[in-house]
């Protein structure tokens, strides 16, 4: 099955890339001056960059294995490893969390002027935390990591925040802490039950019994369907979005809400197939209740960013949608989406925090006419809203299609709802953006209204590549993923069949 | 006359660390009498010097073991893991003491000779190996204990909670001889050994045996302060100088640990069925009121009081989940438990100046900006205590859940890692209020070298065990082989 592939490349890639964004973490600490952190957190935060170009470049496509892999002992006593390595579903993301760490830093260039070191510092740390969670592949350390990133993020929305900020990172915070404690004690369950290893790879190919799965993935689901978050685990996101900086939400909805869908990839679906078989019906009916319940809240909201919140519960309803169809499409175009969201996400929360730095206010009825005086950003914001609502030429269609497609192959009713929803949610866009930018200047503060600077636009622009990129040439990233996916839907299938049998002879073992 | 000096000086090996604390203990009372009051800061120093020594004994006597004294003294080590971690509490204890004693006009003497006498006792409640060593243990401790609670003389508060806890106190250990002289009744000795002997082959069903197992198990509860025997540890912990509190978290709970683990999985093993009961019920009692209770504290010490409580609750999960691993687990949870736990009151006690408190939660406002270092140790204190990676407080949690999963008591985790959850609310109360609101006024930290070197040594040591665990957990899982 799975290998893990000793890295090759000379120097430890993965390790350097968890490591020197911390490294610079450490050494802002030294620092005193502003000015100083920002650019220090920049030249780490690019380094990354950086460090993904080997990484991209060096992988290899056309095998499932995990590549790069570095294997060293940590705590023997519980036969914990530091084991890490990417394949195929995880590398994408090591490489969009660099480039959106790097971006968040320079929005936050002049948006942060309070306590700069210890932002950066947090930022650097998050980023640190988002690439060990996408490399690990002992569930230990994974879930190190996991609960790691929740101490910067909750300081970023609390510190950082808007007014109501403390309400915010607190829920934040005790949400995704029960959802994963739970996930612990699944993940000492599934420990002992496979004979005490925590490597992911070993754990992949265990033949864990079907009533052991089902509570297993339970707890599991716990933890990740609050990361995603699927309805009717969603409430923490829309005060998470609307109280944190520009900086947090572009991580918050770039990465980290990619976690839980990348937990059900990684763990739930090859631990526990023949459970994640029995769940789907569940999971495929609240991620289709969570397209059209995002997408109807969307319209209702008068927050420019808790609109996106809403729009965000809507499109991860997309992504779980697909992964449950337990398909190859599905599944593929799941993990496209899910770095699609991040990109045109990432660019709309960067599209708020531009805005929201010169007329402090980020209610939609604030604005409106805008266009005439910031054309540049209005032509910004237009671009990234087709992509979201997944206009044919931009990344977004290709994701919903796929999805679509395998939903349809798994049922077609859950196609049909969701395709409302592609529906709905061009129609809460494009108001939006009408609202936005349309008409003449409604509100008189928006009179001399700074267009886009340089600085700004050198943030935006690494999207605008990718939203194209991806929409007219996704191949280069379904390329990178179909060994591992097409790996993934064969295990699952052939690892759920086995399931009954295993189950049948544990109990012959019990004597039952 | 010289040979039987000699003779007698040999046969004292076992019990030479206690011994070196005991005589640093009573010159630091005659040299106090000559200093006057003045200098008593180098008796801090000359008290630390004594408890290096005699740690230095203790590792030296590592290779030595067995039952001394008619089997009353066990050298093993499972009490010197234990030692050690009295001599860490007592230094911490004593480091974040020096400057506080002086701004609460308290700096006596005395003090450091209780504190030595208390740790002396707490090490012969390790090595026990007879009931009537664990009493002697107990009150040596308990006793010095009281006196240090009431230590501020004028303070209301303070003689409230040496009176509180002398009266409790005195009446845990009554019950815990009822049960010991029970146990002493049926088995016809009090030795540790030979009450297990009597055991394997005694009718367990003996009501009078439950009786003394009950009874053993409700004093031992109130020295880890278990719910429902806490009701003293709020009062106390507030009352009690803050530098006293931060020693009774760490040091008599710990040795309370010591001994349940020495009699509930060594002595009393073939009753574990039994006892892993009550313990669940105790721990999952425990973890709940200490948890829910601490969420409405505004008072700190009372909060970090509660805290203490929920934490005794996670540790006996892993008591209640027996054996090696149980064991084992507990140890390492209640060294890491007494280093961050010593490390956040050290932090609480910068807080104390001269016209103003510094124990309500409330101070704490601002912090993180008049102060960044104390806040930001603080926030790895306490984030450790709610049990967040990479510090060290989840790696104990995980060692104690992971023990009871193996035990087939999944529930009992699950229970301990949802009131876990409950405690990041309180814990991340007090980091919201140092970084996400403003000072109330300008004010200026206590600080001293012997408290920054205790914080220094409190904030590495939760920062190394939590990122690499490895030699501590194998020191605690080879120091439980001699206990079972």
């Amino acid at each position: 099955m799975l290998e893990l592939i000793p890295n090759q490349l000379g120097f430890p890639l993965l390790s350097l890339m968890i490591f020197v964004p911390l490294a610079g973490a450490v050494i802002l600490l030294a620092v005193r001056d502003a000015r100083a952190a920002r650019w220090i957190a920049l030249l780490f935060s690019i380094a990354e960059i950086g460090l993904s170009v080997p990484l991209l470049a060096n992988f290899d496509g056309s095998i499932a294995h995990m590549q790069f892999g570095e294997s060293l002992p940590w705590i023997k006593d519980w036969h914990i490893n530091y084991r890490i390595g990417v394949d195929g579903i995880s590398v994408l993301f090591v490489g969009l969390t660099a480039l959106l760490t790097t971006i968040s830093i320079m929005v936050s260039w002049t948006a942060i002027q309070d306590r700069v070191r210890e932002f950066m510092i947090a930022v650097l740390f998050l980023e640190a935390g988002m690439i060990g969670v996408f490399v690990a592949l002992d569930l230990f350390l994974f879930y190190i990591f996991w609960e790691a990133m929740l101490i910067p993020m909750y300081l970023l929305i609390g510190v950082w925040g808007g007014p109501n900020r403390l309400y915010a990172a607190i829920k934040f915070f005790l949400y995704t802490l029960v959802g994963s404690v739970l996930m612990l004690v699944a993940i000492l369950a599934v420990y002992f039950s496979a004979g005490g290893t925590f490597d992911v790879l070993a754990l992949m190919n265990h033949p864990f019994g079907h009533t052991f799965q089902m509570w297993a993935f339970a707890a599991f689901f716990a933890a990740f369907a609050v990361k995603v978050p699927m309805f009717p685990f969603h409430t923490w996101l829309p005060d998470a979005h609307v109280e944190a900086p520009t900086a947090g939400s572009i991580i918050l909805a770039g990465i980290l809400i990619k976690m839980g869908a990348y937990g059900f990839l990684r763990f739930s679906l090859p631990f526990f197939p023949s459970a994640a078989i029995s769940w789907t019906p569940a999971i495929m009916t609240l991620s289709v209740v969570a397209i059209i319940y995002g997408a109807y809240m969307a319209f209702a909201q008068t927050d420019f960013k808790k609109l996106i919140a809403y729009s965000s519960v809507s499109h991860m309803g997309f992504v779980t949608l697909g992964i449950f169809a337990l398909n190859s499409q599905g599944v593929e175009g799941g993990l496209l989406q899910m770095i699609n969201h991040g990109v045109s996400t990432g660019a709309l929360f960067l599209a708020v925090g531009v805005i929201y730095e010169r007329t402090h206010t980020r209610m939609i009825a604030d604005y409106g006419g805008i266009a005439a005086k910031v054309p540049v950003y209005a032509a910004y914001l237009l671009i990234i809203t087709l992509s979201s609502i997944g206009l044919p030429g931009t990344n977004g269609f290709v994701g919903e299609f796929t999805i679509l497609l395998g939903a349809f192959q798994y049922k077609a009713v859950y196609a049909v709802i969701a395709s409302l929803g592609i529906i709905l949610g061009a129609g809460y866009m494009l108001w939006l953006y009408q609202r936005v930018a349309f008409g003449t200047v409604t509100n008189p503060h928006n009179e001399h209204l700074q267009d886009m600077n340089l600085r700004e636009i050198a943030a935006a622009l690494p999207l605008l590549v990718l939203v194209f990129g991806v929409g007219l040439y996704p191949n280069a990233a379904f390329q990178v993923m179909h060994a591992s996916t097409e790996n993934l839907i064969k295990h699952v299938q052939a690892k759920a069949a086995l399931a009954p049998v295993a189950a049948q002879a544990a109990n012959a073992l019990l004597g039952q | 006359m010289l040979t039987s000096v000699q003779e007698i000086l040999k046969q004292l090996v076992p019990i030479y660390p206690e011994f070196v604390l005991i005589a640093f203990a009573l010159s630091v009372l005659v040299v106090d009498m000559f200093l006057n009051g003045r200098y008593t800061h180098l008796l801090g120093w000359y008290s630390l010097i004594g408890i290096v020594i005699a740690a230095s004994m203790t590792i030296i006597l590592g290779g030595v073991q067995g039952a001394f004294f008619s089997g009353t003294v066990l050298l093993d080590p499972f009490s010197q893991f234990f030692k050690l971690v009295f001599y860490l509490a007592c230094g911490l204890g004593i480091l974040i003491a020096m400057k506080y004693l002086d701004i609460e006009d308290i700096h006596r003497g005395e003090y450091y000779a209780l504190m030595l006498f208390a740790t002396a006792g707490m090490m012969l409640m390790a090595s026990a190996g007879d009931l009537i060593t664990i009493y002697l243990g107990l009150e040596l401790m308990a006793l010095s204990i009281y006196v240090l609670a009431g230590f501020m003389r004028k303070d209301s508060r303070s003689n409230e909670a040496g009176i509180k806890y002398l009266l409790l106190g005195a009446f845990s250990s009554g019950i815990m001889l009822y049960g010991m002289s029970l146990l002493y009744g049926l088995a016809g000795t009090t030795n540790l050994d030979g009450i297990l002997a009597f055991l394997r082959t005694a009718d367990l069903k003996n009501p009078v045996l439950f009786l003394s197992m009950v009874m053993l198990m409700v004093s031992f509860g109130f020295k880890v302060a278990a719910v429902p025997f806490h009701m003293w540890v709020p009062d106390v912990y507030e009352g009690a100088p803050t530098s006293v509190t931060a020693f009774m978290s760490a040091g008599p709970k710990v040795a309370g640990f010591a001994v349940l683990l020495r009699v509930f999985t060594h002595t009393l093993d073939p009753l574990h069925a039994d006892i892993s009961l009550l313990l669940s019920g105790l721990a999952v009692l425990t973890m709940a009121v200490g948890n829910v209770m601490a969420l409405s504290q505004t008072n700190i010490k009372r909060m970090l009081a509660y805290s203490s409580i929920a934490h005794a609750g996670y540790a006996l999960v892993g008591v209640a989940a027996g054996g090696q691993e149980g064991a084992a687990s507990v140890m390492l949870y209640v060294l890491i438990y007494a280093v961050m736990n010593m490390g956040a009151f050290g932090v609480v006690i910068m807080l104390r100046k001269a016209g103003m408190r510094g124990e309500e939660i409330s101070d704490f406002a601002g912090l993180g900006k008049t102060n960044k270092t104390a806040a930001f140790l603080m926030l790895i204190f306490l984030f450790s205590l709610t049990g967040i990676p990479p510090m060290a407080g989840f790696v104990g949690k995980f060692y104690i859940f992971k023990s009871a999963v193996q035990a087939g008591m999944i529930w009992l985790a699950i229970v301990g890692v949802l009131f876990s959850a409950i405690s990041a609310y309180f814990y991340l109360r007090v980091i919201m209020l140092m970084y996400m609101y403003d000072p109330k006024e300008e004010f200026g930290l206590v600080q001293s070298p012997a408290l920054a070197l205790a914080l220094a040594i409190s904030v590495t040591a939760v920062i190394v065990i939590g990122v690499y665990p490895t030699p501590v957990l194998e020191f605690a899982r080879a120091s439980v082989a001699g206990l079972l």
